[in-house]
């Protein structure tokens, strides 16, 4: 088997695994209020996390470059409570005209 | 928690209109971040992988941010097993994001199966946003956004890996940006207290600082500890 063969299967096998078992937890580990509560403020931490990282690094280095333009255009337009498509489309549209004319 | 005893009238209404607004959200987020599914293909395939090999990555892995990192490594010249770490470290949100949704869904069997795949950050971001509307609207949202996902993903794979070679810069239509643009929106309206807020920039500050010192995937995974601190103080 190649490497790359190696690298598809592993990679599904495990990533099937992981999300089997997230949802395989017993209910009752989250009755605690405690595990209730970091449950919730998990996806504001990661999701936050991917927002800064996809924005701003390429691999393991920090870059400023258009797509942060075009994020901050999105912030901009949550802040006016836009709704999702729009939000969205900004932020391609705000990063698609920099990186094309500059 | 909304009382049961809602007029039926009344109900009603709300509920046609969380119907459009599900779908609305669900759809726009399938067709955004499964456009992206043409960068991987191409990304994919410019790494070395076949066609077949990018599709059953998508079809099997299907999470975007695994199924890049798992290619790149590989591009870069690292082993499998180094691939298959980094890719799984980035998989391990999705076990978290398992944990949020299964007491919700309540499904077994072949049911969970299919729950458990399309289990990614999008399906699990939509249905926490209707968390407002009620508990049939969030098993709406995840599972439109999970199965739209799945199918334009796939769908664009195919495409970004077949026309590899002939297609443009990705970055020239905006997808780079539209994609953290996407997140941003679904973790915006999470953002209700002084507290949250706070761990949205600090969860984006403790990423960043940590992207050039840690391999991919570990920097975001760190801010779980983040929420995990601030949700054990009483």
């Amino acid at each position: 088997m190649s490497a790359l063969w190696i690298a598809t299967i592993g990679t599904s096998t495990i990533a099937f695994l992981l999300k089997y078992s997230g949802h395989s937890i017993p209910e009752r580990f989250l009755s605690n209020p405690k595990i209730q509560r970091i449950n919730a403020l998990i996806p504001i931490a990661l999701l936050s996390a991917l927002v800064g990282v996809q924005t701003i690094s390429e691999k393991s280095k920090l870059i400023i470059d258009h797509r942060l333009a075009g994020v901050g255009v999105a912030i901009i337009a949550l802040f006016l409570k836009a709704p999702f498509p729009v939000v969205v489309l900004s932020a391609a549209c705000t990063s698609a005209a920099i990186y094309n004319w500059f | 928690m909304r009382s049961p005893d809602n007029g039926y009238l009344r109900q009603n209404r709300r509920v046609s209109k969380v119907a459009s607004t599900t779908v609305r959200d669900s759809f726009s987020v399938s067709l955004t971040v499964g456009a992206y599914g043409v960068a991987f293909g191409a990304a994919s395939v410019a790494n070395g992988f076949s066609v077949l090999q990018s599709c059953l990555l998508s079809l099997l892995t299907f999470s975007g941010a695994s199924q890049f990192a798992v290619v790149g490594v590989m591009g870069a010249g690292g082993n499998p097993i180094s691939a298959v770490a980094t890719a799984s470290l980035l998989g391990v949100r999705n076990g978290l994001y398992g944990v949020i949704m299964a007491p919700r869904l309540k499904v077994r069997g072949i049911k969970r199966i299919v729950a458990a795949q399309i289990t990614i950050d999008e399906s699990t971001g939509v249905a926490l946003n209707q968390e407002s509307r009620g508990a049939d609207a969030m098993r709406h949202g995840f599972y439109l956004t999970g199965y739209g996902v799945f199918i334009f993903w796939n769908l664009f794979t195919l495409a970004g890996a077949l026309g590899a070679q002939a297609m443009g810069d990705i970055r020239a239509w905006g997808l780079d940006a539209a994609v953290p643009g996407a997140f941003l929106g679904l973790v915006w309206p999470r953002l209700v207290t002084h507290r949250d807020r706070i761990i949205a920039i600090s969860a984006v500050a403790l990423a960043l600082a940590l992207t050039p010192i840690l391999p991919a995937g570990l920097p975001i995974i760190a801010t779980a500890f983040i929420a995990i601190a601030v949700g054990l103080r009483p």
